[in-house]
């Protein structure tokens, strides 16, 4: 597997700022807003976040939760490997409220859709934002597109966007995997 | 993520300890979905599931149908004292009927031992053993042992009685298969009429006095007398059986710990256990009622995983 670095973790970091600042201009105090990470991958992200808002520019009772999809997928029993299930974890009614989801690559819109359905389990918010890292541009299956996006990226469909989160990974950086070649 | 290492639930003699955690992981996942302000999700909704109750039964057949509502499932239900089987149909036949209607998974109950096996080798579906005559009824197993690990934290180690009348009982063999296998302890206690001969050979201890089994014991799951089940007489009175092997409040209070109190129901009331004990803290009842809902669920969403379709 050749790694190719896209991002690296000062390039990660100003980016996330500028997220952060998109999401204030947008939302100001909050008081209106939740933000959802969606398991397993977007939550790191969705955390980081919350840090720089709550850090950075003093925006105080930010409402965060964890969304699985895992239930909510379409390709349940279309995969080879079975699905493995996270946590959710929204302890608050979304009605009426602006919910943003977080999600670390939107590459063919189909978890995004789930998250659509999984959200309606919790209420009927007033409006649906999507905020990711990495949008792999000209591979979506459904007319998803995200509201903020940190880079966009073209990849060919057998590349794999990574992102890694120091949390997780030791590390923090966005890199393209590629399969070996013959 | 693993996957169930069986294509049928057919009892929890067939499953290994990975399989347990497994259902028992998932089953958390479907507690939460469960708990939430709609509890439904779609994930099988290409799925019909026929469930067949050839033998009488309120909870488990309620419960099973709630699981496979609330997973999105298409539905149909089956009970023998309205069908065809009155007019002398044939298992096999009535399932090969239903099956043409494209059934993928059947949830069934059988007074026959063995039933859930014989039609898993004829039929092409998923089959759900929910109780077969005295042998298994491992949703019931599973649930009871995700109670004990829900209250207690945890199944190895811990000391658990199962009282009353194990020799027609599906609940006690699945029940000492699942508890075994997670590294509990197991003692019977019950009318010496009401023990299977060679049921010690399964690794399970005998105590015919309940005192002594109640101090030695974490947990007592009690069963009830199946009178429906006796073709003669297994103990002279049910006023005996309940001086001898009835668990009251003041026996309960005069042992020196808090003994956590399980009852697959449903509960003869002033038989086996009094209204204070099936209704008292200690008791844990109606959270097996709930917790059944989610394993069941779990069953149904692994099983049903391994379906492919072309």
């Amino acid at each position: 597997m050749a790694r190719k670095t896209l991002l690296n973790e000062k390039e990660i970091l100003i980016i996330l700022n500028r997220l952060a600042c998109q999401l204030i201009e947008n939302h100001q105090d909050f008081s209106n807003t939740i933000l959802i990470g969606i398991q397993p991958r977007g939550v790191f992200l969705a955390d980081r976040l919350v840090k720089i808002l709550q850090e950075d520019y003093q925006v105080k009772d930010i409402k965060l939760g964890k969304l699985d999809i895992t239930f909510f997928r379409d390709d349940f029993r279309r995969r080879e490997d079975p699905l493995s299930a996270s946590t959710t974890n929204i302890n608050f009614i979304v009605d009426n409220k602006n919910v943003v989801f977080i999600d670390d690559v939107l590459f063919s819109g189909r978890s995004i859709r789930a998250a659509l359905t999984a959200i309606q389990a919790f209420g009927r918010p007033k409006n649906i934002e999507l905020l990711v890292l990495i949008d792999r541009r000209f591979s979506r299956h459904l007319p998803i597109q995200p509201d903020y996006k940190g880079r966009q990226v073209d990849v060919i469909k057998d590349e794999q966007v990574k992102v890694e989160w120091k949390e997780n990974e030791q590390k923090d950086r966005v890199c393209i995997v590629r399969p070996d070649t013959v | 993520m693993a996957k169930l290492s069986v294509s049928h639930l057919l009892g929890i003699k067939h499953l290994n300890l990975e399989d347990i955690n497994l259902i028992f992981n998932t089953a958390d996942h479907f507690k939460e979905v469960i708990n939430r302000p709609i509890k439904k999700v779609p994930s099988l909704r290409d799925i019909t599931i026929a469930n067949l109750f050839f033998e009488n039964s309120t909870r488990t057949k309620l419960s099973f149908e709630l699981a496979e509502k609330r997973l999105s499932a298409d539905i149909i239900n089956f009970s023998a004292a309205q069908s065809s089987v009155k007019k002398g149909e044939s298992l096999i036949d009535t399932a090969n009927n239903i099956l043409s209607m494209k059934v993928d998974i059947i949830v069934m109950r059988h007074p026959n031992e063995g039933a859930g096996d014989f039609l898993a080798k004829h039929v092409d579906a998923k089959i759900v053993n929910a109780g077969d005559g005295a042998h298994e009824h491992p949703t019931q197993a599973l649930l009871d042992s995700y109670s004990i690990r829900e209250k207690l934290g945890g199944v190895k180690g811990k000391k658990v009685v199962i009282v009353g009348d194990i020799l027609h009982s599906r609940v006690a063999l699945s029940n000492i298969y699942a508890l075994k296998l997670q590294g509990a302890e197991v003692m019977l206690c019950g009318p010496t009429t009401l023990i299977p001969k060679f049921i010690t050979k399964l690794g399970v201890r005998y105590e015919k006095d309940l005192r002594t089994a109640l101090e030695w014991c974490d947990v007592a799951n009690v069963l009830r007398v199946q009178h429906e089940r006796m073709d003669v007489k297994y103990f002279p009175s049910i006023r005996e059986y309940t001086q001898l092997f009835g668990i009251n409040k003041e026996l309960l209070n005069s042992i020196d710990k808090d003994i956590v109190i399980m009852h697959p129901g449903p509960i003869n009331r002033g038989v086996e256990l009094t209204s204070d004990v099936a209704d008292s803290k200690q008791s844990i009842i109606l959270n097996q009622v709930e917790n059944g809902v989610a394993i069941r669920m779990a069953v149904i969403y692994l099983l049903a995983q391994q379906i492919k379709r072309d």
